[in-house]
């Protein structure tokens, strides 16, 4: 990794926990020498390029259906292993054992140690084996690709941008900085109460059995945190609460799975930031902000491949680090 | 993490919502002071933020509280730790409910008030009856809220220890015929002795809850391996013992002669020190409200 990208990976750790991006300080020779070529461009003829891209181009969701698919199979396979007594995948979400090998969710995982402070033998199997899942498939992947929430809380986010367009609401943006608070918060108070507090209200949880064993009303909760987010501020619990985001965020930091953005192809449009979940891991597609030609996104970045699907130039794509060396 | 939590540098750092264009210079220095729009844009968006805040620990605690101030003791699977304990680790997934051959565990919900997503057994609807023969759900637990045997760092209430491993009378002439099972999740009591059938000398004949009742039972005459409806498995009998007759359990439950507080004798059923508190007897008690129930976390007193 060379400075300027060094810099970047710290820089990128610290607006996970909820720092605002900021303009790069130092540019690489090569990303300052496409940033200035890029400044020198005629404008007319990049304008008449662009149009001629876009009546070529057309909108595709070949990520997003795949994510869709792995999001609905993982979850449906809960809930056929108990309903046909198959026994694949048995427990829910927050743990498992998937064909008998213990899985268990690192922020429930944490939760439980925390309240009861203790560590069971078990429990650290099946944490291992998570983290190393989400290690080698990029922290956040957990969000977008197996998350229900995630799934319900995109679709509520289509009805508010269109109450956005329609102009009967507007976005409420919050402080990032809220779900790092909320982290230690839940942390403090499982440790304090000696209840895992945050199960109570994770709509992940509540979602994942309620899929399995029937709704409840608990349900509710979802759906008043589904309504926040329509009405009030896009995708609110996502970006702003949830700690277990954060969680695997930070076992995304180290891993090899991401999408790389490339400066050269780029026309700086920003339809990716407009997309996003997470749009303070693109702000390396703002006009001369790139440090290198090539920068891998931030662990933040939750892997759903929308930018990629949006990208009308093909400068943001799924890579898996070492791996393009090897090929 | 620290450093981004200094709340004295909130204010001036927090910049528009605007989703494109870079604002900020990279120079701290060179920052032109903020319109005063910005500042009131900042301040409205630092008010969200603790509204949000405020919205997600409050329901957060709310889940909490009614544990607080939780008065009916619910009923956990066998081998639940003690109820502080148990609600530490008990991570809510729900593999104790899968397993069980019965479905006598269900999850709690909201409003239920013994936190949500925890496992409990409502006896008088379905009780375990051990027919799965391995305490299944202890098996499946993946946290150590249900275990077999405590580990040294938890302390075990006096009376809730067995004196013995109980013996399971579906197994009694099996090689190993007890249950791994060190502690008692109740004990039974009667608790209506004026309703109860076998006081009043009363036989029993039909179905024992009712053509209605859904709950399942292991009838070793019937299949060892497959619990059947209690609704297919009517009796018929000179004299009410169904809670001595179905108790899973040797030695647990008895029909003794007492004496009545008026010095006549009588018949009564008698709960014993092997009780473990599994809840067949509430379940199976013809009587409408059962005569007989299992005080859930009850130890034995002697």
């Amino acid at each position: 990794m060379n400075p300027f990208l060094k810099n970047r990976f710290f820089d990128q750790i610290a607006v996970m926990f909820g720092r605002e991006a900021r303009k790069p300080t130092a540019i690489s020779p090569v990303a300052q020498q496409f940033h200035s070529l890029k400044r020198s461009t005629n404008k007319e003829r990049l304008a008449a390029t662009i149009r001629e891209h876009h009546a070529t181009g057309k909108q595709v969701h070949t990520w997003r259906n795949r994510r869709w698919a792995v999001l609905i199979i993982a979850n449906l396979m809960f809930t056929v292993s108990f309903w046909l007594d198959i026994q694949i995948l048995e427990g829910a979400l927050t743990a498992s054992r998937f064909i008998g090998f213990h899985l268990i969710d690192l922020n429930s995982a944490l939760q439980v140690m925390l309240a009861h402070k203790h560590i069971i033998v078990n429990l650290v199997i099946g944490t291992g084996t998570v983290f190393l899942l989400w290690l080698l498939l990029g922290g956040r992947t957990f969000c977008s690709w197996v998350c229900p929430y995630h799934l319900v809380a995109e679709w509520a986010e289509s009805i508010h941008l269109w109450l956005v367009k329609k102009k009967l609401v507007t976005d409420q943006a919050i402080d990032r900085r809220l779900r790092t608070g909320s982290w230690l918060v839940f942390a403090v108070l499982a440790v304090a109460t000696g209840y895992t507090v945050f199960e109570a209200i994770s709509p992940t949880g509540i979602l994942s059995r309620a899929l399995i064993y029937g709704p409840g009303l608990a349900l509710l909760w979802v759906l008043a945190l589904l309504v926040f987010e329509v009405f009030f501020s896009r995708r609110a619990w996502c970006r702003y609460a949830c700690p277990i985001g954060l969680t695997y965020g930070v076992v995304g930091i180290f891993s090899p799975l991401r999408v790389r953005y490339s400066l050269a192809e780029c026309f700086h449009e920003g339809d990716c930031r407009k997309v996003c979940l997470v749009p303070h891991v693109l702000d390396t597609v703002i006009k001369g902000r790139a440090v290198d030609y090539e920068v891998p996104l931030g662990p933040d970045c939750t892997r759903c491949g929308l930018c990629v699907d949006t990208c009308p130039t093909g400068s943001l794509k799924f890579e898996v680090k070492g791996l393009n060396k090897l090929m | 993490m620290s450093e981004m939590h200094r709340p004295d540098e909130d204010r001036p750092e927090v910049q528009a919502p605007a989703p494109a264009a870079p604002v900020a210079p990279a120079s701290p220095a060179a920052k032109p002071p903020p319109s005063r729009e910005r500042l009131q844009q900042a301040r409205r968006k630092w008010l969200r933020t603790i509204l949000l805040t405020g919205g997600v620990t409050g329901a957060a605690l709310s889940g909490f509280l009614p544990l607080v101030y939780a008065r009916t003791k619910r009923l956990r699977p066998p081998g639940a730790l003690d109820e502080k304990d148990f609600l530490a680790s008990c991570i809510k997934c729900g593999q104790c409910v899968q397993v069980c051959p019965v479905q006598a565990i269900k999850l709690a919900d909201l409003v239920d008030g013994f936190g949500v997503g925890t496992p409990y057994i409502d006896a008088r609807e379905q009780a375990c009856d051990f027919s799965c023969d391995a305490v299944q759900c202890i098996l499946a637990c993946p946290t150590g809220s249900l275990v077999y045997k405590k580990p040294a760092f938890l302390g075990v209430r006096t009376g809730a220890k067995l004196a013995a491993a109980p013996i399971l009378k579906a197994k009694e002439k099996d090689a190993e015929p007890t249950l791994n099972l060190a502690e008692r999740i109740g004990v039974a009591r009667l608790t209506r002795p004026e309703a109860c059938l076998a006081v009043k000398g009363k036989g029993f004949k039909g179905q024992a809850r009712g053509s209605g009742f859904k709950g399942r039972m292991r009838y070793m005459a019937v299949d060892r391996w497959k619990p059947i409806k209690v609704v297919d498995h009517p009796y018929d009998i000179p004299e009410c013992d169904l809670c001595v007759r179905e108790c899973p359990v040797k030695g647990a439950i008895s029909i003794e002669t007492v004496f009545a507080p008026d010095g006549s004798k009588r018949k009564s059923p008698v709960v014993h020190e092997p009780c473990v508190g599994c809840g067949v007897c509430e379940m199976i008690c013809p009587v409408e409200p059962s005569c007989i129930v299992v005080e859930a976390r009850e130890v034995w007193n002697v």
